[in-house]
Parts: structure tokens; C-alpha cells; sequence
């Protein structure tokens, strides 16, 4: 029996465990996918925002504030990449002008600083690349950029080297409290606690309603984005949004801590909770609609395309804490926009009350958290020349696009919680991340998973399940038919 | 860090572009010279190349692509030239300063008097189409395709749609095939296949593989592992596709051959400039680049159909780089304004874009692509708005490059300005 299990290994669920791990508490992370941050975590927009858009009083905003003003010491505390690049909110049109002196007002009352107004040669100055019709912008000096994958592994790892376990490929499939105790089931079996945090994105509602009458419904609200080449990262500083107009709510550009652009996203009420496919309609969408903000988007250098699902609570706020009818059920749901900003301030909020709730203190010490090496590709000559003189391995670049050493997919590999799919290479070490997207270094990395955990490469999946990157060996191929033409023979079969 | 070691002739890759200006350098008196590979061995692309169709124009005989690749690494070994392979080229200086890494001797910075950049190209990833669909297990490029079967006796897919018929998509279909997977289509977005007639008939025809030119795949299925694509026909003016021509493809597998784009990440460290054709470095007629001392062939200029050309090609870039070690300055009158080279009507890419004075050699040597196919077409060179020259060709595809040989006798090279090539369809 643990003290706290965990549904769901998104960014709330494993900040959550961190700080969890702080208390005299056994806690388990139960997460279906194969790795942490494989749900809404990995496929949003990843600013960090100021804050003046949620509505005052409501936890959105309280928390996003708040969490906003902790995120900087978490990425430096963690070693994530983190960028206060500001955001403008960009009028386009004299009209819209007003609409900002609103949002000031709004984000005023919300308790955010650093916020002004700009005009439009000032707006040009700092972004020459903005669109003709740009008249004017409100800059919030606290929104910035983050990446939230690795910050959720980083999260994972660090609540793992404090004695949470982390349990991957391990779906809740029903919930029941029997006797003051919290029952997961799961294929591998049944796990009990005495509290229990729901923090299972799109399907919190399902994991709630199984225990609460207070009960609650999310919708899937999918966002598309496309993707740019890191050459054009330089082109906007600050995240581009657009004046919410009554055409509709516009879509942001923004620069990564990759130095990659993001344009969108879309938003499409879905049926299915999976369903993060991209359509023609929204990819039109972004690339019409984001235009505005910027005329020459380089369309020949498109990266990659995704979707993300927004758990769109029909509350239209962030359920957060214990609920009213079942004690020691904790709930962070309805976790949209902006839940990625809002996540350490919700974690530090919600682990004081489980501790509350069980009675626990804190422990006497608390490891730090997993120490990263400097990304070969962020090193300067002098570190690299140390670090290959120390290792070889860091001599052979194995992903060209992002200069990723043979050496750093073994760590991404061997580490704690380290990966064992080829997107989880991917999110560890950047490996396919750039601008082949995995065409180069795909096999090699294939490769390198296989001889390390010892499963052959037929087996490797892209991301768990039946994501098998190959379909056999040769020798397991059936004979081909008969055919008129002819491969050279001999060459045919290895 | 360690001394910077000092040679005459840095060549980055050691596919057959690099081998070529090696041994062309080599063998007229450059032998302060090494080669830069980041893979284990010399050959470039070819070694998962195992087809034949290799070397008919420099060898006239038909190889394969490791037998071509050997033949070089042949004359390397033969001559004793130096050459490292495992080794990443990480970074070029305008000043032609090296930095290279390996894990046999680490971190190395080499002041090269000359560099030949022949780093080949890499393949459009389905990202650049913004393809939309999931992002599931099961879309590849042919490329990688390739490396999987033929290096590592891998099979990618059991049942495929290979989307574009470049030459590479049309060899793995053949190639798919004959491990005993079932290619169902070769979709092309075009209403021509871009890959040479021979492979069409080779690797599509004889295979009963159907061609579906003026079509796309619109969307991509599969939760986890691909499960189908649909595919739809394209408006031959827009290329968008028609609402009612869906088509749904029940397979594991999309093998993507949707264009090469030269691999200039290097070139744009040191400064090159590149065209927004070819995506390759803008060139004179002895491939110098912009950046003095730097040379461009083979695929990392201009997309090659024919490793023979890229063989040729790079020879001459060898003997070009050797001269400008022997003579930075150049003949007498080599500041003068070059001679621009243009892109006509139906002409897309040529290269060089500029002759260099003096106007050497004899004929100059353009290549292009048409930007479509032209049957009873004329090549038309001018030379400041007159005519010098007209061929004529049968056939001409976007997917077959075209040459001229421009004899400098046909106008002023002193007072010339500037050249323009058309292809026009003959009356
Ligand atoms: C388009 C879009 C743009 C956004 N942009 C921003 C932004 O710019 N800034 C910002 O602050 N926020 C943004 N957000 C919001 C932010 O991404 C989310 O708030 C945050 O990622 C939510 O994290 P989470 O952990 O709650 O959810 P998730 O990351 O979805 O994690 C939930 C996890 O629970 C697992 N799970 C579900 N059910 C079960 C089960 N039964 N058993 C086991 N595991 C289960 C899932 O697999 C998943 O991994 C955006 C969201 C979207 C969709
Ligand atoms: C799949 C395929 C099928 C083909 N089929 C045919 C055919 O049937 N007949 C035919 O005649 N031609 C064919 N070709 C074309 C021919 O093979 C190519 O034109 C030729 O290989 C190009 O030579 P290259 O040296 O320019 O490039 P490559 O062969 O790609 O060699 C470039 C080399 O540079 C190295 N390199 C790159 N960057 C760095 C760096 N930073 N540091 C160190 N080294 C680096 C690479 O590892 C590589 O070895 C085919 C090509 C492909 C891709």
C-alpha cells in the first residue's frame, strides 16, 4: 500500500510527485503511456504566459501568476531550458487598439508586473518582422518560453531519486475507494493508497466520476501547429499573439529554447481523446491566420506538424484540490491553458494538502536533482575538446541535424527514467528533433537502443504499444511472387 | 587545445564527389590533402546503393552503387591519399579554418589553404509537406528505407505506398518488392514521374507497381503504426487536391521520396551563399563558391541523376582547387566583373551562376533542369539578348538534368555580361 498514487505523468502529475517527494510518503506515478509526457505535455504552445488573460479570481489565474513567478528557479534548480523572451499581444487594427488597454487592466486586477503598452514604431523596432497592419502591442515583460518535456522528466527524475516510483505502460483502467482506501486497476495489477491525485488530462473526468458525485465533463479541444527550422528562430523575440478579435481568438508565433519557430494552434472540439492527428483544414488555418502576424512565413521549411488536446473542463476553470465528497482524492484537472505555467504552483499547492491530509512532514533531506552534462551542441570548443578527450563516445555525432554525440544517446538511454523508444531518445538527447526529423540518425539510434536493452531492433518502438519502427528481418520475409522484371538475384535475400 | 595542423587541401565527404577531386587533385600534384568522412567508411551514398546502373559514362560498364563507390576507394588507397573516416566536420570559417571531431582523435582544428565541400544532401522529411495525419510509426524516408534493407537486413514495411517517384522512390519500390513486400502505389504529385525512364520502366512497369501521376496522399492513419493513407488526385494548375477523387490505401507502411536538399549547413558557417534554387552554393565555372578558397561539387551543389556526372564533376573541382593553392590571385583580369548566368524560360537551377574572367575554359559546362517536360525542345543560349546557340533534344524532364557545352567562341568573353539559357518547344 503507498501514502499517494499519481494518474497520470503530464507535467502536473510529475511536478506533483516532486513535490510530493519532499514528504515522508510513499508515492507511486501511474502513467499508461510509455513514457512521462506523452498526453498534452509534449504538443503545446510552451510559453510560460504573464497572466493577464485568465479571468480575475478565477484559479487559472491565481495560479497561473503564481506559477509564472516560480518557473524561472524550477528550470534553473532542474537545468531546463528556460527563456523570458516577453509576449505581445499585437493589435492589428486601430480598433483593437482599446482591446489592450483592457487586457492591462485585466492582467493589472490578476496581480501581474511588467506590463505596457507599445506603440507601433517601438513594436517594429523590437520586431521587424511583424506584418504591415500591426498598429500597436501590449508587452508583458514576464511571459516566457520553456520546454516542457524535458521539465516533466526532469520532474519525473528528480521525484524518482527521492523514492517515488514511476510506473510507465501502466493505464488505470478503473478506480474504486473501498474502506478509506483508493484501488487502481491496472493490467499489472491492482495498486492501493490512501489518497490519490488525478491528474490523467483529458481523461481526468473519467477518473473523478468514478469516485465523485460532484461529477465533471472534459472535452478535447485539439490545437494544430506547424513547425519551422531552427534557421529562422532569430525571427521573433517575444512570443507573437494576436488581439483576440471577433473573427476569432488568432494564432501565436513563437521562437522554442530550441531556437525552432511554432506557429498556432487551432481549436477543434474533438469526440475522440486521442485523436491528435493534423488536418488540411487546420494547418491552412495557422499558416492563413498567422500570416498576419508575419507575411513570408518560409513555407519550404516546415519541420514537423503536431497537435495537442486541451482538457477542456466544462467548468471552464481548473479543478484543483480535494474533493467535497471523498476525502483523499485530489483532483488537478480541466488543466488547460495555461496548465503548463500554472503546473509549480499547482504541485506546491496540492502536495501541501495531500501532507496535510496524511499528516506527513518533510523529509530531513531531499536529493538534488539528476545533474545534466551541457548539450554537446551548446558547448564551446574548449568543453567539447574536454569532453571528447574524456569519453570518445562523444566524438561520433550520431544526429547531424542537432550534433548529437553517440555519447549523449547513451545517457539519454542509461539515465534514470531513461528512455527506451525512439521518441524518448528523442525528447532526452534531441536526437531526430531537427530539421532530417530522425532520416540520418533513425537507425543509428535503433541500434544503439537495441544493444543497450538488449531487445532486438524488430521490437524498438517510436513511442510504446504498436508503434514498431520495423516489420522483421529479411530472413522472415515471405518469397516474392513471380515477377516479369528482375533485381539482380543473389542481392535479393541477405 | 592542440596545434592547428596546416594542409593544402581539405575535401568534407567522402562520397564519390569527394573521392573524384581527391584523386583529381592528387594526381596533378596536391599531396598535402586529406579527406573528412563522419561515417566508417568511404563511399558516401552509394554504399547502400546495392542496384547496378552505376558508371556506364565514366567506367562503360554497368556497377553497382558499393562496386562504383570501390572503384574510387581504390584509387585513395592506391595512391596512398589520406583520408579519416567516423570523422563529423563540425564547423568551416570563412578563413577556411576546420573543426572536426572523431572518437580516435577527438577534437581537431585544421587550417585548410583550400576546402572542397562535398557533403551530398539529405532527404525532405514528411514535415516539410506538412503532411496532415497522426505522427505514428511507419512513415520513412526512402532513403533510410534503403539503409534499413540493404546495410542492416531490416524490413521497414510489409505493405507500402510510396509517395514520389524520384529515382531513389522508384528503386525501393522495386527493391521493396523483391524482400517480398507488396508496394501498392507510387503516388507523384506531378503529372510526370521526376525520376530517370529507365527506372520508371525498370522498377514501376515490370513490376505491375501502378504510377499515380497528378495525385497526393492528403492524410495519414494509424494510432500507433501507420494503418492507411488516402490519397487524392491533384488539379494539374493548382496542385491541390479534388474534392471526390479520395481514395483510401489500407497499409503499414509510407516510404517517402518527396525531393534531396543539398546538406549546406557547413557551407553557411564559412559564409557561402546559396542559391534558392538549388539550394546549393552559387558557383563560377571552376565551382569556386563566394568564399575564397572553398569549392562546392556533386550533390551538395546541385542534385545529381548520375553518380558519373557528380564523378566528373568533382574532378574538375579538384583540379580548380589545386590551381587556386598554386594561385590565390588568379590570372590577370580575374577581378573583373563576372559574367552573370541566368535561369531562362522553362530553365530551373543552372549552374554556374557566374563565369569568372578570364573567360576559361574553351566551353563552359551548364547544367539546369527544365521546369517541366518539353517534347521537340530547343535549348536557346543568349549572350546579352542574342542568340549563340541552339540545340535541340527530343525529350526533356524535370527529373533528367540537361547540359550545354557553351563554346566561348561563340561570343565576346570580354565585353559579355551576362548569359541566359531558355528551353522553348520547337515551331
Ligand atoms: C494546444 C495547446 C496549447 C497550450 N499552450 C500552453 C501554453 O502555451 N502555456 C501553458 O501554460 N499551457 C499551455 N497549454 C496547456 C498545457 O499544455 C497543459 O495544461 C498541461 O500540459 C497539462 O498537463 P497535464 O499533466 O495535466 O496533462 P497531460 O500532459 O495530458 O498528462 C496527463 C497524463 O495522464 C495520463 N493518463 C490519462 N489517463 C490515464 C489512466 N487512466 N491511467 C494512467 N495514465 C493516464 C496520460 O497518458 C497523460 O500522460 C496548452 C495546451 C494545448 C492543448
Ligand atoms: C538512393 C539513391 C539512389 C541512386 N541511384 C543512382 C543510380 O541508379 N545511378 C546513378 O548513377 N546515380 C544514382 N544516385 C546518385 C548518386 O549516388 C549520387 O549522385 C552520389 O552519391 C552523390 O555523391 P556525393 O559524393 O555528392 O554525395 P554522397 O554520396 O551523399 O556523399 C557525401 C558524403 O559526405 C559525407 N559528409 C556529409 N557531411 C559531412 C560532414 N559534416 N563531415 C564529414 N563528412 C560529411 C557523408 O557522410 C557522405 O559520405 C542515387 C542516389 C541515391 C541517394
Amino acid at each position: 500500500m503507498f501514502d499517494v498514487t499519481i494518474i497520470g505523468g503530464g507535467v502536473i502529475g510529475a511536478a506533483i510527485a516532486r513535490e510530493l517527494a519532499r514528504y515522508r510518503l510513499s508515492v507511486v506515478l501511474l502513467e499508461r503511456k510509455s513514457d512521462v509526457a506523452e498526453g498534452t505535455t509534449k504538443a503545446n504552445s510552451a510559453i510560460i504566459h504573464a497572466g493577464y488573460d485568465a479571468k480575475p479570481g478565477s484559479q487559472k489565474a491565481r495560479t497561473n501568476v503564481a506559477g509564472n513567478a516560480l518557473f524561472e528557479g524550477w528550470c534553473a534548480e532542474l537545468d531546463v531550458p528556460f527563456r523570458r523572451n516577453t509576449s505581445l499581444v499585437v493589435a492589428f487594427s486601430d480598433d483593437d487598439l482599446p482591446g489592450l488597454e483592457d487586457l492591462v487592466a485585466r492582467g493589472r486586477e490578476n496581480g501581474v508586473p511588467g506590463l505596457s503598452l507599445i506603440d507601433e514604431a517601438e513594436l517594429r523596432r523590437r520586431e521587424p518582422n511583424i506584418g504591415p497592419k500591426a498598429r500597436g502591442a501590449l508587452l508583458a515583460e514576464t511571459g516566457g518560453i520553456c520546454c516542457p518535456y524535458e521539465l516533466t522528466i526532469s520532474l519525473a527524475t528528480h521525484a524518482l531519486l527521492n523514492g517515488a516510483e514511476i510506473r510507465l505502460n501502466t493505464p488505470v483502467t478503473a478506480v474504486r475507494r473501498e474502506n478509506g482506501v483508493f484501488v487502481c486497476q491496472t493490467p499489472q495489477g491492482p495498486v492501493a493508497s490512501r489518497a490519490l491525485v488525478n491528474a490523467a488530462g483529458v481523461y481526468a473526468d473519467t477518473i473523478n466520476n468514478q469516485l465523485s458525485e460532484d461529477t465533471f465533463t472534459i472535452t478535447a479541444r485539439r490545437g494544430e501547429y506547424l513547425m519551422l527550422d531552427k534557421r529562422f528562430g532569430p525571427a521573433f523575440q517575444a512570443t507573437i499573439f494576436q488581439m483576440p478579435t471577433p473573427m476569432g481568438k488568432g494564432v501565436l508565433i513563437t521562437p522554442t529554447v530550441e531556437d525552432t519557430v511554432i506557429l498556432g494552434p487551432t481549436a477543434e472540439d474533438i469526440e475522440d481523446k486521442d485523436d491528435v492527428r493534423t488536418t488540411a483544414g487546420g494547418l491552412d488555418q495557422v499558416l492563413r491566420v498567422a500570416a498576419l502576424s508575419w507575411p513570408q512565413i518560409p513555407t519550404r521549411h516546415f519541420i514537423t506538424a503536431f497537435a495537442g488536446l486541451r482538457a477542456h473542463c466544462d467548468r471552464n476553470d481548473f479543478i484543483l484540490g480535494e474533493a467535497a465528497d471523498v476525502p483523499g482524492l485530489f483532483n488537478a484537472a480541466g488543466i488547460e491553458s495555461p496548465g503548463l505555467t500554472a503546473a509549480p504552483a499547482i504541485a506546491v499547492e496540492l502536495a501541501g494538502q495531500v501532507a496535510d491530509r496524511l499528516s506527513a512532514g518533510k523529509k530531513d533531506s531531499f536529493k538534488p536533482p539528476y545533474a545534466t552534462r551541457k548539450p554537446f551542441r551548446l558547448m564551446n570548443q574548449a568543453e567539447r575538446e574536454t569532453a571528447v578527450a574524456a569519453d570518445p563516445a562523444y566524438g561520433r555525432i550520431i544526429c547531424r541535424c542537432e550534433s548529437v554525440p553517440e555519447a549523449e544517446i547513451l545517457e539519454a538511454i542509461r539515465r534514470p527514467l531513461g528512455a527506451t523508444t525512439l521518441d524518448g531518445v528523442k525528447r532526452r538527447a534531441r536526437a531526430g528533433m531537427g530539421r532530417c526529423q530522425g532520416g540520418f540518425c533513425a537507425p543509428r539510434v535503433l541500434e544503439l537502443l537495441s544493444r543497450e536493452l538488449g531487445v532486438p531492433q524488430t521490437e524498438l518502438t517510436k513511442f510504446g504499444g504498436a508503434s514498431r519502427i520495423l516489420c522483421g528481418t529479411l530472413g522472415e520475409m515471405p518469397e516474392p511472387q513471380p515477377r516479369a522484371g528482375q533485381e539482380r538475384t543473389g542481392e535479393t535475400h541477405a | 587545445m592542440p596545434e592547428i595542423r596546416k594542409i593544402d587541401l581539405v575535401i568534407i565527404g567522402g562520397g564519390p564527389a569527394g573521392l573524384a577531386a581527391a584523386v583529381a587533385a592528387w594526381d596533378d600534384g596536391c599531396h598535402s590533402l586529406l579527406v573528412l568522412e563522419r561515417d566508417v567508411r568511404l563511399g558516401g551514398i552509394l554504399q547502400q546503393c546495392i542496384h547496378n546502373g552505376f558508371g556506364l559514362h565514366v567506367f562503360h560498364e554497368e556497377l553497382t552503387g558499393p562496386e562504383y563507390a570501390d572503384r574510387y576507394i581504390r584509387q585513395v588507397q592506391e595512391r596512398g591519399i589520406p583520408f579519416q573516416c567516423d570523422t563529423m566536420v563540425l564547423d568551416i570559417s570563412p578563413q577556411r579554418l576546420v573543426t572536426a571531431v572523431s572518437p580516435a582523435h577527438g577534437l581537431v582544428q585544421i587550417q585548410a589553404g583550400a576546402i572542397i565541400l562535398a557533403m551530398g544532401c539529405r532527404e525532405r522529411p514528411r514535415g516539410a509537406l506538412a503532411i496532415p495525419g497522426t505522427n505514428c510509426a511507419g512513415i520513412m524516408t526512402t532513403g533510410t528505407a534503403q539503409r534499413l534493407v540493404n546495410l542492416e537486413s531490416l524490413v521497414p514495411g510489409r505493405r507500402i505506398v510510396i509517395l514520389g517517384s524520384g529515382d531513389i522512390g522508384l528503386i525501393m519500390a522495386r527493391r521493396m518488392t523483391c524482400i517480398g513486400a507488396k508496394v501498392l502505389a507510387c503516388v507523384e504529385l506531378m503529372p510526370f514521374s521526376s525520376g530517370l525512364t529507365r527506372n520508371v520502366v525498370q522498377c514501376l512497369h515490370d513490376y505491375d507497381i501502378p504510377l499515380l501521376l497528378s495525385h497526393t496522399v492528403i492524410a495519414i492513419e494509424g494510432r500507433e503504426r501507420l494503418t492507411g493513407v488516402t490519397i487524392a488526385e491533384v488539379d494539374l494548375a493548382t496542385r491541390k487536391p479534388i474534392p471526390g477523387t479520395e481514395e483510401q490505401i489500407a497499409c503499414d507502411t509510407l516510404l517517402l521520396s518527396v525531393g534531396l536538399i543539398p546538406e549546406n549547413e557547413l557551407s553557411l558557417s564559412a559564409g557561402v551563399s546559396l542559391s534558392e534554387v538549388t539550394q546549393g552554393p552559387l558557383v563560377d565555372q571552376n565551382l569556386l563558391t563566394d568564399v575564397p578558397g572553398v569549392f562546392a561539387c556533386g550533390n551538395v551543389l546541385h542534385v545529381h541523376d548520375l553518380v558519373d556526372e557528380v564523378s566528373e564533376e568533382s574532378a574538375r573541382a579538384g583540379l580548380a582547387a589545386l590551381a587556386w593553392i598554386r594561385d590565390p590571385a588568379g590570372p590577370a583580369g580575374s577581378s573583373l566583373e563576372p559574367i552573370r548566368v541566368r535561369d531562362g524560360k522553362g530553365v530551373r537551377g543552372i549552374v554556374p551562376q557566374q563565369i569568372s574572367r578570364p573567360v576559361q575554359p574553351p566551353k563552359l559546362h551548364l547544367t539546369f533542369r527544365p521546369d517541366a517536360v518539353y517534347k521537340q525542345a530547343t535549348i536557346r543560349v543568349e549572350v546579352d539578348g542574342e542568340t549563340v546557340l541552339r540545340q535541340k533534344r527530343l525529350i526533356m524532364t524535370p527529373g533528367e538534368m540537361a547540359v550545354v557545352d557553351l563554346p566561348t567562341g561563340r561570343f565576346d568573353p570580354a565585353s559579355a555580361r551576362e548569359i541566359t539559357v531558355h528551353v522553348e518547344v520547337s515551331a
